[in-house]
């Protein structure tokens, strides 16, 4: 029985919520739909920590999907990397449902409960999907999924522009997985595969019959183009970044937390994917200016979204500005191409997920008391709220970069990675940078702590107990991590060094 | 570029005038309906570029004719026979297991070139790019049905799906709050 569950290990993450969604419409019970979840939401992070060991003892894992071999087959390779991303997406996952309930019951009404908890399954089993399979199409078809179910649940908000930002994010994403789709077709037409390794592999081959010259140039540059640019609108990288605060601001506090952990996370993923493990970094960062574009457009991306946030009221679309400028730091590791950077970018996927997962569960323990995001009525919450308050201290301090949380230790990674690569003035900026962080987290904090308390703070309690331990779960993690970095920091240098030096095995 | 290529390209340029069309609907239109349906134009011009990529000139609908089904199963039977005269010979040979396969290959292909002389005049287009096309339509109608029912709720709410003027409104809004 064990040797069969881990045979099938890497398939088993994606079929449990993709059989559990279906299963959940049909049961249509609020109470048992939501036990099924948590139980499906658990059993995943099981299942994912399980395959952490498994790769971290006997190395990547393939699996042959129906037994048919690649490259004709789809090939689900776990490796070090994506093993470290479906831990922490699948953990994130499981504590949000956890958190979920009470934040629920205020924000979406109970007859629409059994319609939550399958979209939020497929969402996971989309997110799961595009970290474990090793073939380009199926990367599509999972994104698609995640973002289908993304969109449904944003729509899910109170007011009446959950939807319309809904609408906005589904056309943007929708010719952002158009252009991927368009790129792999261009890939799969110079090479006559779509096994991610295979298409490396070949398109290795034809360069060195060539003595050397990328073949089909043209075709292998518009392809690259389209992948990246149709990756780059799922990551909200800086231009590409206009559907992230409305969707953000706009959906129940819950999605939030968990879209804001976990998908642009996964997005950044892909982009890792294609970049090291189908073009290689010769063709991207050498051939192609990709890390100048990268860092310039990071660099740009997080002085507009800091400043951007600094001036928002409303604290989702705060949090959410500050999404934007933190995907500009893990690019702008990947940019530096080396193994110190790429292990910066990757540790700070890690260490996002946890700060920005934590204070959208802050968020929601916010909303539900005083029933709004506006600073205003925040005012004085210091006083009634005093857990959920410390909690968002917590979390901010981590967002800032301060020692002792995990945010120090990206920073600190990023920051060494870019002195040894000789980018100071890179490095400067991202210290400047960390101190509009500083601001927009400060001024939460002020008006939490030192404003006259409003007529909403003082009538509130603290959060329910369930919310809080749930939160702290996260904060905590957030600190944990930041003083023993064996766990994130170590595995990220793992996988970062078996992305460059390994080609894409 | 002659005027050979021009033409000879035709397909790229359907998809390409498809594709632009499509975009830029999706950018310019401020009505929800017309952007969905440029978003329609714009993923089936992916299709088209997909088949496009598959079919090969004269090519037939991969199938096996049943003429030929029959003459490869005859040559089955004497691969068989092959397989176990190799296996014997081969025992002694430190390698046995990858020369077999090998040898096997061997005769395979020598029983494939008999059904290629059937199948000489057979062309076979490639169905995967149209079978991958099965998939991204499927995608394609759910984001369609996706963003109908978004538009029919924004439409309930606001009263209209013209984006500029559920700009409007949603501005009036904010002024309002303000004064308030």
């Amino acid at each position: 029985m064990i040797e069969f569950l881990q045979y099938h290990l890497p398939v088993l993450l994606i079929v449990i919520p993709m059989i559990a969604a279906p299963l959940a419409v049909l049961i249509g019970n609020r109470r048992v739909v939501q036990l099924l979840s948590l139980a499906v939401c658990w059993t995943t992070f099981g299942l994912a920590l399980w395959m952490v060991a498994i790769v971290n003892s006997s190395g990547p894992v393939s699996y042959e999907l129906g037994g048919w071999a690649p490259p004709y087959g789809i090939e689900y390779r776990v490796d070090q990397l994506n093993s470290f991303i479906i831990m922490f997406v699948s953990g994130l996952g499981a504590i949000v449902l956890t958190y979920s309930p009470h934040s629920l019951n205020a924000e979406i009404p109970q007859s629409q409960h059994y319609l939550f908890y399958p979209m939020y399954l497929l969402c996971m089993t989309g997110l799961m999907g595009i970290c474990v399979t090793g073939d380009l199409f199926n990367v599509f078809v999972f994104l698609e999924i995640s973002s289908l179910s993304t969109y449904a649940l944003i729509s899910l908000g109170k007011t009446r522009r959950a939807p319309l930002a809904a609408f906005q994010y589904l056309i943007m994403g929708t010719i952002g997985a158009t252009f991927l789709l368009i790129g792999i077709g261009l890939l799969y037409q110079l090479t006559g595969t779509l096994n991610m390794a295979d298409i490396a592999l070949q398109l290795e081959n034809q360069r060195q019959i060539n003595d050397g010259q990328w073949t089909g140039s043209r075709t292998l540059l518009v392809a690259f183009a389209f992948l990246t640019v149709g990756l780059c609108i799922k990551m909200a990288v800086f231009p590409l970044h206009t559907w992230l605060p409305n969707s953000y601001a706009y959906a129940p506090s819950v999605v939030t937390a968990f879209v804001a952990a976990t998908a642009t996370k996964v997005s950044v993923y892909a982009f890792i994917r294609v970049v090291f493990g189908i073009f290689t970094p010769r063709f991207a960062f050498e051939l192609l200016p990709l890390d100048t574009a990268l860092w310039s457009f990071s660099l740009i991306g997080i002085f507009m979204a800091s400043i951007a946030a600094i001036f928002q009221q409303d604290v989702k679309r705060r949090l959410a500005y500050s999404s934007i400028a933190q995907v500009g730091y893990m690019l702008l590791g990947i940019s530096m191409a080396n193994i110190d950077g790429l292990s910066a970018g990757i540790v700070h996927m890690f260490n996002h997920a946890l700060i920005k997962g934590g204070l959208f569960m802050v968020v929601g323990c916010f909303v539900l008391r005083l029933g709004s995001v506006h600073l205003d009525d925040w005012k004085g919450a210091g006083r009634t709220m005093p857990w959920t308050s410390l909690a968002w201290v917590l979390g901010g301090l981590g967002l800032i970069g301060v020692p002792v949380t995990c945010g120090f230790i990206s920073k600190w990674l990023l920051l060494t990675a870019a002195l040894d690569n000789d980018l100071y003035p890179v490095a400067i900026l991202m210290l400047i940078s960390s101190l509009l962080a500083v601001i927009y987290v400060w001024q939460v904090v002020e008006v939490l702590y030192f404003a006259q308390p409003s007529e909403k703070a003082k009538k509130a309690t603290e959060a329910p107990l369930l919310m809080l331990v749930t939160t702290y779960v996260v904060v905590g993690a957030n600190i944990v991590f930041g003083v023993w970095t064996t766990y994130s920091a170590g595995l990220a240098a793992k996988a970062a060094k078996a992305l460059l030096e390994g080609g894409s095995l | 570029m002659t005027l050979d290529e021009v033409f000879g390209l035709y397909n790229y340029w359907v998809v390409i005038c498809l594709m632009m069309t499509g975009f830029y609907i999706v950018i310019a239109r401020k009505n929800m309906i017309k952007t969905v349906i440029g978003l329609n134009i714009f993923q089936t011009s992916v299709v088209l570029l997909y088949i496009t990529m598959g079919k090969v000139t004269g090519g037939t609908a991969p199938i096996i004719p049943p003429e030929i089904a029959a003459a490869q199963n005859d040559h089955h039977g004497h691969v068989d026979e092959h397989v176990q005269h190799i296996e014997q010979t081969t025992e002694q040979l430190q390698h046995a297991h990858e020369a077999v396969s090998e040898t096997v290959h061997e005769v395979a292909s020598e029983t494939a070139g008999h059904g290629a002389e059937l199948s000489a005049e057979l062309i076979y287009s490639n169905p995967l790019p149209s079978v991958l096309m099965l998939t991204a339509i499927v995608v394609g109608i759910a984001t369609t049905a996706l963003a109908l029912a978004l538009i029919v709720r924004i439409g309930e709410d606001y009263g209209t799906v013209e984006e500029d003027e559920i700009q409007s409104i949603n501005r009036q809004e904010r002024r309002n709050k303000r004064a308030s």
